[in-house]
């Protein structure tokens, strides 16, 4: 609770900051400021995703960005034809990479993302159609553990390979960008940004009360079961597979809609998005955070992405020692990471309260 | 006797790996509401035996039929398990980041499907059950420890909790008190006994003393097939079960 409620503060104060508080004031909050924040959520909602499959149900993915640029890519079609002829090439129809690479019609797969409806079910769909048919592939082969990890890792590689090339149709290297507007919203105003950001918040906030309930019910009492003793559960005739594979589907679903929030904030999609290091950069958010809380791992996508941003500026050849380096000392010192730290930390002060109360209590006696 | 009067079925039964004989030829049966001990040197099948029934391994050949009508082979494991059997393995494995009460409320009989248990609530009746199982298994007091601070004979008694939780025809008990204390042992076996009338109960396991206090009928498995069946007596004073088991 106190969570959402954070998040909820958080919802609230950025638009004041930056749209109530002068830009000359200390506390002016600039454009720069609510993009970072509104991509550390869709961050957020990406561990989250990951935490769900890897901390309740031990399956570790390695390839879950996928996900998160697959939902981005279906946000981008839509985010080009929105350009519609106001392109560099003027072309009402094609999106100027096409013109550039000679494309005589819109392949058949960019209609109807001129319709935000449509859109929107793609970043759902298309995701979750690639969750389902590679979950139901691997949980019923009962490829687990590192044999599965693998795989997803080779899966975002070939898709990253795939989207690579230009006549694929989706841009090849250079992806998508110059996105004019959402819906008729400038994206370039500060109103804008300050609207998305809003949404990405509720999703977040939403993805974390549907993975929340997910968790608390008997079904999610089931995973924790999978988890830790997985032909016990499947001996107490739960159908194991169906479990992992509803759950690795739901979790491609909030990545998808993670990376379709997170393009129009950021304002470019390319393959490089399916890059493994993304996937497994995502796997030690949720380490630092720690998984198997779900706050946990949005506090450590928010934390460690904080951290990149500051030292990607100021020591540039730096980041991806510290991201190492922060893994194992994580893995070392805080195996359960940040949350179980705290956690820890809760038990010892309330044992020493306790302590405390019962020394008090017991003197009347004494006497 | 007929088919129709047995609990469980086993005809001629042949497993191999690799050449290997687990079981040989394995003809033996269940009658409803026994308690059946299996016993055997290491290598005799006992374990193989129980993976055919529980559909973990295939036969290469014969019947396994279950009640009446329920030919095993054609089912799936967690087709088996809704059948009503129920299987303990032998090193006990309850749910550590569980509770206790949570691990029952697991293994009750009913829903399993995602999306139903998702919105699954306790009923009355099945609160009532799984407290009256925490009676039977004498862990009321322990209901919200979680499964890894249990003792290792609670956890034994846990997870026939949990067998009984899905109130199976059939439960099979795969070496219940290895590592048991004295005391615990003879708790489990006033357990077992308890079980049996209600159940069908099929015990393997090594320790004679334990078997000695609970049989009725025993029956000696040796490289796959029954060598010998009857109470203890019987079965003890069989020569060839002396040669191959209890010579000592």
């Amino acid at each position: 609770m106190w969570f959402l409620a954070t998040l909820a503060v958080v919802a609230i104060a950025t638009p004041v900051l930056n749209q109530l508080v002068p830009a000359s004031s200390v506390f002016h909050l600039s454009a720069f400021g609510i993009t970072l924040i509104g991509k550390y959520m869709c961050y957020g909602m990406l561990a989250l995703a990951l935490d769900l499959i890897w901390g309740y149900c031990g399956i570790l993915s390695l390839g879950h960005a996928a996900f998160f640029a697959l939902g981005g890519y279906a946000m981008g079609m839509y985010l080009m034809r929105e350009i519609g002829p106001r392109g560099v090439y003027g072309n009402p129809i094609l999106p100027d990479f096409m013109v550039f690479l000679n494309y005589k019609s819109l392949p058949w797969f960019w209609h109807g993302f001129n319709h935000f409806g449509v859109a929107l079910l793609m970043m759902v769909l298309v995701p979750a159609l690639l969750a389902l048919v590679f979950g139901w592939f691997a949980f019923r082969s009962r490829v687990t553990g590192v044999y599965f990890s693998i795989i997803t890792q080779a899966l975002t590689y070939a898709l990253m390979l795939a989207f690579f090339r230009n006549d694929m149709g989706f841009g090849g290297n250079n992806g998508f960008t110059d996105f004019k507007d959402i819906l008729g919203f400038d994206l370039h105003s500060d109103r804008t940004r300050v609207v998305l950001l809003m949404v990405t918040a509720a999703a977040l906030a939403g993805s974390y009360a549907a993975c929340r309930a997910i968790v608390r019910s008997r079904a999610g009492r089931v995973v924790l079961a999978i988890r830790d003793a997985e032909s016990r559960t499947r001996f107490l005739g739960y159908p194991v597979e169906s479990f992992k594979l509803w759950l690795f589907v739901f979790s491609g679903i909030v990545a998808g809609i993670a990376g379709a929030l997170y393009v129009p904030q950021v304002g470019i999609i390319n393959p490089s998005e399916f890059s493994p290091i993304n996937s497994i950069e995502a796997v030690v958010w949720v380490a630092v955070g720690g998984r198997g809380t779900l706050y946990g791992a949005i506090v450590g996508a928010v934390l460690v992405n904080y951290a990149k941003t500051y030292l990607t500026g100021a020591f540039p050849d730096a980041w991806l020692y510290a991201l190492g380096a922060l893994f194992v000392l994580v893995t070392l010192f805080l195996p359960h990471g940040i949350a179980g730290f705290v956690l820890r930390w809760k038990k010892h002060t309330a044992r020493s309260v306790a302590a405390a109360a019962s020394a008090v209590s017991a003197e009347p006696v004494k006497k | 006797m007929k088919i129709r009067d047995k609990k469980l079925q086993l005809e001629n039964l042949t497993v191999s790996f690799d050449g290997f004989k687990a079981l040989n030829n394995l003809t033996l049966h269940v009658d409803p509401g026994e308690l059946l001990c299996i016993i055997g040197p290491n290598g005799a099948g006992k374990t193989t035996m129980m993976d055919v029934i529980t559909g973990k391994t295939r036969p290469d050949s014969g019947r396994v039929s279950f009640g009446s009508a329920i030919d095993l082979l054609r089912l799936s494991e967690p087709q088996i398990v809704s059948a009503g059997i129920g299987r303990k393995f032998q090193k006990p494995t309850v749910f550590e980041q569980l509770t206790v009460f949570e691990n029952l409320e697991l293994a009750l009989a009913g829903t399993r499907s995602f999306l139903k248990t998702m919105r699954a609530r306790i009923m009355p009746k099945q609160l009532d059950r799984i407290y009256e199982v925490l009676d039977i298994i004498g862990l009321t007091q322990q209901r919200d420890a979680f499964g890894r601070v249990l003792a290792h004979g609670q956890k034994q008694w846990l997870e026939i909790g949990m067998l009984l939780m899905q109130n199976p025809e059939l439960l099979l008990v795969d070496e219940p008190v290895a590592g048991m204390t004295p005391h615990e042992i003879e708790r489990t076996a006033e357990l077992l006994l308890s079980l049996a009338g209600e159940h069908s109960v099929v015990v393997v396991e090594h320790d004679m003393a334990f078997v000695r206090s609970i049989a009725r009928r025993v029956t000696v498995l040796h490289e796959g097939s029954v060598i010998a069946e009857g109470d203890m007596d019987k079965v003890q004073n069989d020569p060839r079960v002396i040669e191959v088991y209890l010579g000592v």
